[in-house]
Parts: structure tokens; sequence; C-alpha cells
């Protein structure tokens, strides 16, 4: 290292056991090349040092001026004398100068040293004390000065300028030795081979910075997040549901959940339609070899026709105690292929399976959906769903806001509250509000309720079996948690990768 | 959902007392809407140098049409806090009833026609904008902007009944349209047949659905009022007249009195007399009250608690375990006896009722099995030192063919119809769009970069019910200042050996084949993606299948420049699901 210190600190020390200061031993090397050296031999006990902060004067070019040639008071005070019967005040500034007239005869007035007499400058003394001069040629000097009030009235008056300089005062420490012996920096395998790790001297290790940068593949947080909620959800008990199957038919994402054929929802500024293909088949068996399918059981054949004709029935005229929405049930619209809207098209597929073997269920999903909207901070055209399915005899509402709190528990949500709500697959339909330590106030976290009965019995689910049904987007709690404030910060291509490589671990419950 | 702005002040007045913005907001939310904004402490707008006084703005559930104006908020919150009854509406007895003709050729336009009059209304500017502004969110939310039913409302005063209802070529319709000053012709309004209201002196009262005229426009001092909707649905139709009558019907001389109106349609049996306000009776079982409610109340209890939500119900004299239901005429939600269950649980307070957990039945978790072989995946790149990225599945068709000089037979993608944008123009058939995507938005991470993707593509397939089916793939994407050809060919290698897959060249196996699942191999690829000579199709021996699960290469450099990106990628996509 050429321009390491240690070895002259090394040396100086050498001739003194007293003190020194780095500010004559090294006038001219930097106070941070001085330090490095310093610490290095610190560390190692070989030196002590202290460092002392000073304030050091410097005389601007103008104080220079005054320091070798007067003020500009002085020199206004010395024409003066010398004119003896007075000095014409129009002609001073042909004799000092335009600079020291103006600044000068203001000073010269200030300290009494001159008088005005009619159109005459007359001196009121014959000699002066350059007080201002004398300051700058002690600063020029010992680049100090004692008179706080004269440094003060100095710098406002730009003569001279002030800055911190450190410098440092070292002795010989406990293991001082005149040579500073070569050290390693690790531990090797021929060391070990050949003995020599006895004898040498290792580099002591900085415990103030940070290891290497460990080479690390990552997970993406929105999954590292989506992980949880699956844990979550088999820890309680549920099956996931094949949601893989983007495109759907109007069918299922709508009118098997007893949307109407009119409803908002199914509008072209809320909903993406198919243009190729563009009809799908009405409801009908999964094709025999499909892996993602459930597996058949021994249940008894489901009977898709009939199933289609309940739909258009409880839709139209009313059916299973309902007197449905009453309108003209279009079999074309329910042809109609659309970008799965929610995952809850897959939930009435799964519930519609359950009907050829009724018997206590449990299905979840967190998965992509779709929504024609404009793209803002909190919304994107796609985004993930998470959703729970429960089936079983004699649920109660009680039952949902119970289970809902052991549900929210495992992420930490301890306090919540039930707002009616209304969404037309589900009746009694609950909003669900969290509180939120952290914003202090409720936040709506989740759309829950039980699933209609018109909409149940049309798929062949007996009266007395009823169906829980709840969903939450995966990016929305995923946001509040991690203080992500726009979602396409944390979906699609725009994601920073630095941010995806340095996420945490995700552990819902803390 | 829609929100409703009303006066805090008046509201405040209706219901008897004030509300701090919190109290008032526990009142929603106990009730069922949403407080959405006070404006009481904001800077609210000045019209005619008069600042607008405070509103709430309430969110109101989507099927709730009768709390669409503060009428209805004020009588169903006034019903649900105990301090009214509900009004008992009546249909007026005329010595002579107005009637409305419907001709046949209304049929192919708007079949249906439906009509009510409020006689001796009082309106001051409040009434008067409020009920301007319940027709505008009933035409917007349950008319679906018109298109199902289309009201017009009209000065009895200034037009002479019966009226008739008919079809006419535009040409002959003479007309001066609402706050217009001059007449025109249907022609220059419209260019097709329209349909039309017309009073017994031939004066055009309205073309619906867009126009009303301005000869029987009302206005504040207007007192008989004659409203006509015209639709193409039947029902809808019928709530929006018991809306608008049932709501408006307060500030009538004889409050709550309606004159009905006869509606003349022999050609499709719809001749009636109009509105039918008569409330609908329904049965609810108490068993299933009590069974969904989780509680144990008698007939009689339940029957007190449905008052709250402006239902009149009584015990069932010859049924124990049922309870008569009247749903008054403002309850056009209330479809099935669970709509009924629901509000004896909002009456009673869901945050009230018994809390349990659903603990009789055991169940078993089960993973999706692609979604098990996808998690094995995606933790083996990630701990072969590869970050996982998550772009969107919707892409422009350029992204997902020409930008990678792939050529589009038509039988690939789905195509949307109607997507706002061109980002989204098909559903991506590979997962190469995004990760190149993601590449070219995060030039500034350090070189190289290394990421992967495990998610579905999808394809059109005819077979289908769906006309579609997804396929998951796992890709994988290199940018650096070298290709890292052979690094994505290591991370293949080493997923496959993970998935218990023999590597085979030829015929001969370089891994002990008897410990495998599978085994592959692969083969110089010929494909304009990718940089001649330097990219091999990837096959797969499973079963007694040998099937292309995918390919990897070094992209052609004209795929790097439509995506902008200024260093060698190599790149590697397979299918997974032959996996499974």
């Amino acid at each position: 290292m050429a321009s390491d210190l240690t070895a002259p600190i090394l040396d100086v020390l050498s001739a003194s056991d007293s003190p020194i200061l780095s500010s004559d031993a090294f006038p001219s090397d930097p106070s941070s090349k001085v330090k490095s050296s310093l610490d290095r031999l610190a560390t190692r006990q070989m030196i002590e040092y202290e460092a002392i902060d000073k304030e050091i004067i410097a005389l601007t070019p103008e104080g220079e001026e005054i320091a070798n040639n007067g003020s500009h008071e002085a020199k206004v005070f010395d024409a003066v004398v010398k004119a003896l019967d007075g000095l014409k005040i129009a002609e001073l500034p042909t004799i000092v100068g335009k600079d020291n007239a103006k600044v000068g005869q203001g000073n010269a007035f200030k300290h009494g040293w001159i008088k005005k007499d009619k159109d005459l400058l007359r001196a009121t003394r014959d000699s002066i004390v350059d007080v201002t001069r004398e300051h700058l040629l002690t600063v020029q000097r010992t680049k100090s000065l004692d008179d706080t009030k004269a440094v003060a009235d100095l710098k406002r008056r730009k003569l001279i300028t002030l800055t911190k300089e450190i410098t440092y005062k070292f002795t010989k420490g406990p293991k001082y030795a005149r040579e500073f012996v070569k050290e390693e920096t690790d531990l090797t395998g021929d060391m070990l081979i050949n003995g020599s790790w006895k004898d040498i001297q290792f580099k002591p290790y900085n415990f103030n910075a940070k290891g290497a940068l460990t080479p690390s593949g990552a997970l993406h947080p929105l999954n590292k997040v989506r992980q949880e909620f699956r844990n979550i959800f088999f820890e309680m008990g549920f099956e996931e549901m094949p949601t893989n199957r983007f495109v759907e038919t109007g069918f299922w994402n709508f009118d098997a959940l007893f949307v109407p054929q009119q409803h908002p929802a199914r509008d072209l500024q809320d909903t993406f339609y198919i243009a190729d293909p563009l009809t799908a088949d009405g409801p009908r068996e999964d094709p025999a070899d499909d892996p993602h399918c459930p597996k058949k059981t021994q249940d008894k054949p489901l009977d898709y026709k009939k199933y289609w004709d309940n739909v258009h029935d409880v839709h139209e005229k009313g059916a299973f105690g309902s007197i449905g929405y009453r309108y003209p049930w279009s079999a074309d619209e329910s042809l109609r292929l659309v970008l799965r809207t929610h995952t809850t098209s897959i939930s009435a597929y799964m519930l519609h399976k359950l009907a050829a073997n009724p018997r206590p269920a449990r299905f979840f999903s967190i998965d992509r959906v779709f929504r024609n909207e404009a793209v803002d901070a909190t919304h994107l055209a796609e985004f993930h769903q998470i959703e729970g399915v429960i089936a079983d005899f004699g649920l109660t509402l009680g039952g949902l806001i119970g289970f809902m709190e052991v549900f929210f528990a495992k992420m930490n949500i301890h306090q919540l509250r039930f707002k009616p709500a209304y969404n037309p697959y589900t009746e009694p339909s609950m909003e669900i509000f969290g509180y939120h330590e952290g914003l202090g106030k409720w936040v709506e976290i989740g759309n829950s309720g039980m699933f209609r009965p018109e909409m149940l019995e049309a798929m062949g689910i007996p009266k007395g079996m009823q169906v829980y049904g709840w969903g939450l987007s995966l990016e929305r709690p995923t946001m509040i948690k991690y203080g992500v404030s726009n979602i396409r910060e944390l979906l699609g291509h725009k994601v920073d990768l630095n941010f995806i490589e340095s996420n945490p671990a995700v552990r819902l419950e803390k | 959902m829609p929100t409703i702005s009303v006066d805090k002040a008046a509201l405040f007045k209706e219901l008897g007392r004030e509300y701090t913005t919190e109290e008032f907001d526990e009142l929603c939310f106990e009730f069922g809407i949403e407080l959405d904004e006070d404006t009481t402490d904001q800077d609210r707008p000045i019209v005619d140098g008069v600042q607008e006084p405070p509103q709430l703005k309430i969110e109101i559930p989507a099927n709730r049409y009768d709390l669409l104006c503060i009428e209805g908020i004020q009588l169903m919150l006034n019903i649900f806090l105990g301090r009214k009854p509900l009004p008992e509406y009546k249909l007026s007895q005329p010595a002579e009833l107005q009637e409305i003709i419907v001709k046949e050729d209304t049929t192919r336009i708007r079949p249906y026609v439906s009509g009510a009059i409020l006689r001796g209304v009082k309106f001051d500017k409040a009434r008067y904008e409020s009920f301007i502004a319940l027709q505008d969110k009933l035409h917007q939310n349950l008319a679906r902007q018109r298109s199902l039913v289309a009201i017009g409302t009209h000065d009895l005063d200034t037009i002479k009944g019966p009226f008739t209802y008919e079809a006419l070529p535009p040409k002959d319709i003479k007309f001066t349209p609402l706050n217009q000053t001059q007449e025109m012709d249907g022609e220059q309004l419209m260019t097709f047949y329209e349909a039309l209201i017309y009073d017994s002196n031939r004066t055009v009262c309205s073309l619906p659905p867009i126009i009303n005229g301005d000869h029987s426009k009302i206005s504040m001092d207007t007192t008989n009022i004659f409203i006509e909707m015209t639709a193409t649905d039947r029902t809808k139709l019928e709530i929006v007249n018991r809306m608008m009558v049932t709501m408006f019907s307060q500030y009538t001389s004889e409050p709550f009195t309606i004159e009905p109106v006869k509606i003349v349609s022999e050609h499709n049996n719809e001749t009636r007399i109009t509105p039918d306000i008569a409330p609908r009776v329904a049965q609810a079982e108490v068993s299933y009250i009590n069974q969904c409610c989780g509680l144990d109340l008698s007939a009689a209890e339940i029957s007190t608690l449905l008052k709250k939500m402006s239902f009149r119900a009584k015990p069932s004299t010859n049924n124990t375990d049922s309870i008569d239901v009247e749903i008054p005429p403002t309850r056009a939600d209330v479809l099935h006896q669970c709509d009924i269950m629901e509000d004896v649980a909002i009456a009673y307070g869901f945050n009230k009722l018994p809390r349990s957990f659903p603990s009789k039945s055991g169940t078993i978790a089960q993973p999706l099995a692609i979604n098990k072989l996808s998690d094995v995946i995606r933790i083996e790149a990630a701990m072969a030192g590869w970050s996982e990225v998550l772009p969107l599945i919707l892409c422009s068709h350029d992204e997902n063919f020409s930008w990678l000089n792939r050529k589009d037979d038509g039988n690939t993608a789905v195509r949307l119809a109607n997507p706002k944008t061109t980002e989204f123009q098909i559903v991506r058939t590979s997962l190469l769009p995004g990760l190149l995507k993601t590449i070219r938005e995060n030039k500034a991470h350090s070189l190289p970069m290394k990421i992967f993707e495990v998610s579905d593509v999808a394809f059109k397939d005819l077979s289908l019910e769906r006309k579609s089916r997804n396929e998951r793939h796992f890709a994988a994407a290199w940018y650096g200042r070298n290709s890292g050809f052979e690094i994505v060919h290591g991370l293949m290698d080493r997923v496959m050996a993970m998935l218990k897959s023999a590597f085979i060249t030829g015929e001969e196996t370089l891994d002990n084949p008897a410990m495998n699942d599978s085994s592959y191999y692969i083969k110089e690829l010929d494909d304009p993606t990718y940089f001649p000579g330097h990219a091999a199709s990837v096959h797969l021996r499973i079963g007694n299948k040998d099937i292309v699960v995918g390919s990897f290469g070094i992209l052609h450099p004209t795929v790097l420049e439509k995506y902008d990106l200024k260093n060698p990628v190599s790149t590697l996509e397979i299918n997974i699901e032959p996996f499974l």
C-alpha cells in the first residue's frame, strides 16, 4: 500500500514516548488517510490515539490583502492625515480606490477617526491602531483568534473562513513494535498442513462490516404470502381446487352462481369476453383423461342437462323456494366465454361435483382472476383471489363468524366485526372488517357468506346442507403487511427484481 | 355499489337526533349500508354564493333500490330504529282511471309499459332534486342505462289522457325534446322505428328510452305527476314503478296514496292496473331461520325482529314452524326465505350472534397435484440461485408471436373481445414474453439476471366445454454479458434430475434409469426464436411415450431488439404436466 502511513507512524513514535500530533508529523496528508493507518495500528494495540477537533481559521483573498496592506478604514485615515488641510470628499476615491473609499469612510466615521467639515474630511487624531489588520495578522500567523466577537465580525465581513480540522494525538500502545508484521487474512489448508498457523499473525476481522454477499435465488414475495395462506388452509383441513382454468363459460362464472344476466358485473366494462374461441358448450362431464379434475368415485352420475335446466328455471321463473329474477334467460349468454372474474366459478364446479355424494367438504384456492378494469395504483386487470368453501349439514352464521376468527387469528388479526352486505350468490353476506393496530382503524379484509339455497339446490345439494364461502385478494393483505402502496410494485413485469430478492421470509402470524 | 349523497342535517332531522360521525357510521354498519364520507370538515363546493351543506355519502347494497334516495334511507333507518312503522301504501279509486293504450307495433321495440299518478305533490327544492336524482339512480343501476326500463315524468295538468303508446317511423314524429326550443322530427333524432307516448291531443310526451318531451316537463310547481315507464324487462319495470311511487307518495296530499293507471295492452295480455303495490306474502320456516342463525327464537320473536326490517310478519295459524311474512313493495330484493333469514340476523345483530366453530366434521387437506409439482420446481430453481417473477398472464399479440419470431396459426391463442388496451389482447401461450418484459423493466439490476416462473399458459382447445385449456409451464431466462446458454441448459438438467428424469444420449443412458421415473434427451432445434445452432428441443420419455416438452436456447438477436434488450439472453421453457 503505497499511500499507507503505518510505517511512518511507527517510525515517528520510535523516537518519542510522548504524544505526537498528526498535524505536526504529517501536515500534508489528509486526515482520512491518517486515520485509516492509525485505526489499523490501534486495532492491534500497537498505538493509542485520540482525535482532536480544531477550528481552523483561514484568510479569504480580501482578508489576505488587508493583513498585508491595512484595512479600508486605515487607508482612508492615512489619506486624510496626509492631506494636512483636510481632504475633499470627492477626491477620496481617486486616492484610495473606489472600494476602499466606500467601506473605509463608513468604518472610519464609526471608529471616530475622521469627521466631516463641509466638503472636507479631517482626522480627529494623529494615529490609530488598525485593529482589523492586527486580528487578521494573528490569524495569518496562528490560524486562530481568541476573540470570539472579532471572529464573528471578520466572518461576517467575509475576511476569514472557518473550517473544522481533525488532528490526531497518538502515542505508543501496549504492543508497540518498530515494524508492522505482515498478517494473513485467512486460515488456509496449507497452513494446517505445514503448521505455520501457529506462528502466523492474523489480521483482525472487521466485526462492523457485513459478510460477503451470498449468491441466492428468491421466491416471489406474493407467492411467499400465498404459501402462508395455503398452509393455513392445509392446517384447517382444506383441499385445493383445480383452478388451472382461466377461460370460463358465462354459465359457471355467472349463471350457476345466480348472477342475473343483466348484472353490471357481466358488462363489457367489467368482464373480459373471449372473441376466439367464441362459444362454449353447455356443462358436461369432464374428459376422462384430464389429470386435474377431481377423481371420480362411485358417486351417482351427475345429470348436467337437469342442472342446466334448473339454472335456467331459477333465473327465469324461480324454483327451489325462490321467486327468481323473472327475466327471459338466454342460453347464448350463458355460453359466452369469459376470462373468469373470480375463482368462485371453480367453487360452483366443485360444489356441483359434491352433489353426487353430498358430504362435509372444505375446499380452497388461490389463483389469478381477471377484471377489465382501468389500471391504477390499487387495480390491475389481474390479481389473485383467495377463496375458501365449507360444506356441511347444519352450519350456522355464528359458525362462519367463529371460523373467520380462527382463520384470521392465524395471520395475527384478532379483532373482527361483520357488516351485512350484498352478493348475488350468498345470503346472508358479510363483509369482514379487521382492526389494524398499525393504521388504528377498521379495514375491510374480506367477504363471506352462505351460498344461496336456490343456487345449491339447483346443483342437487340437499336442502339441509349449508355452504360457507369467503374470499379476499392476495394482493391487498400483502400490500398492507409490507407497506406497498402500488399494486404494480407487487405483481407484473414492472416489479423491481431487487425487491423480490431482498424481501424477507413471511410468517403471517408475526 | 351505488353511493348516495344525502343532506346530513335533513337526514338527522328525520331521524330525530344528531349523530356523531362515529355513531352514524356504527348505525350504518349494523344496518348494512356504509358511510363512505362525511363532508362536514371538508372544502365543500360553493354554488351561486352558497356553500353546499354537509353531506353524508352512503354506499348502498346494489339490490336495495329502496335506499337510493333520502326518502328511502330515512324511512328504512327509522323503521330499523323502531321510530316509525312501515307506511300503509294505498291505491286511490278515482272515478275514471287514466289509461295508456298500447299499440301492438311497440312489441318489437320496447314491449312493456307501466304508469302511475301522484296527486297533490308538494315539492320544495330538495324534494324536487331528490325526485330527479332517484330517476337517474334507477336508470343507471337497475335499468342498465335505460336499456331495460326508461322513466318519463310529466306534469299531468299540461297533458290529457287517454295516452297511447305506439311505434312510428321517425319522419312521422314531431317533437320538442326536453329543454329544447325547436321542434324536430324523429329522423333528426333517430333513424329507426321509434316507440313514443302521445296524449289525447297528439302531444308527444316522450320518446323512450332517452328523451322526454319539453311540453309536459315537470317543475317545482308541478303538483300532479304522471309517471310512465317503458321497458324490455317486465319484472324490473314493475320494480321501478314501485320504487318511484313508494318513495314519493309521502309528499302527496293524501300521504302514501297513489292513483293507479290502467294499461290497455290486449295483444300481449298485459292489460292491467299499475302499479301493483300489494305486499307479497311468503312463508318462512322458523326452524330454518333458527338453524342458520344459530338461535332459538319463537315465531313471535322472529316476527318482532322482522318488523325492524320493514316486514309485517306473524306466526302462521296452521303451521307452528311457519311465519307469514308480508314483503312490502319496497323490498324487491327478497327472493327466497334465505333473504328473510338474513334480515332476522341483521335485526338481531350479526355481531351479537352466538359464535361457534364448525368442528363436527373432519376433512382431509390435499394440495392440488399440479401445484405441488410446481412447488418442487419453484423451490429447486430458487435453491439453484434463480429469482422467481410473476408477470401478467395477458399480453399483446405481438409480444406472444411476432416479437418471438413466431407465427399465429389461428388455432393456438385465446383472444379477448373487449380489452381496454393493446397490452391485453390475448392469453399468453408462452411464459417468455413476461420474463423478457421483466428483464426490460429491470435494466438497473446487476448482471447477470437469472429469473424464472412456474405458471399457466392457455391454449384454444375446441374439444373441451370451455374451448380452452391451461397448461403449466416452467420457464427461465438468463440475461448477462455472455449468452448463458450452458447455464440455462444446466438449470434444465438440475430440474430434470430433481424430477427423477435420467439423461440419455441416443440410446446410451448417463444416469441410472432404474432409479428414475423417466428419461430425457435433447436435440438441436431449428427455430426462428433462437440463434441458429444454439437451441435444442427437450424430449421426455415417460410411460411408453416420447414427447417434446419444450426447448431452450440463445434468443435470436431480432427478438432481443423487439424487447429492447442489449445483452444476450438464453431461455428455457417446458411443459411440466407430463411429470404429474
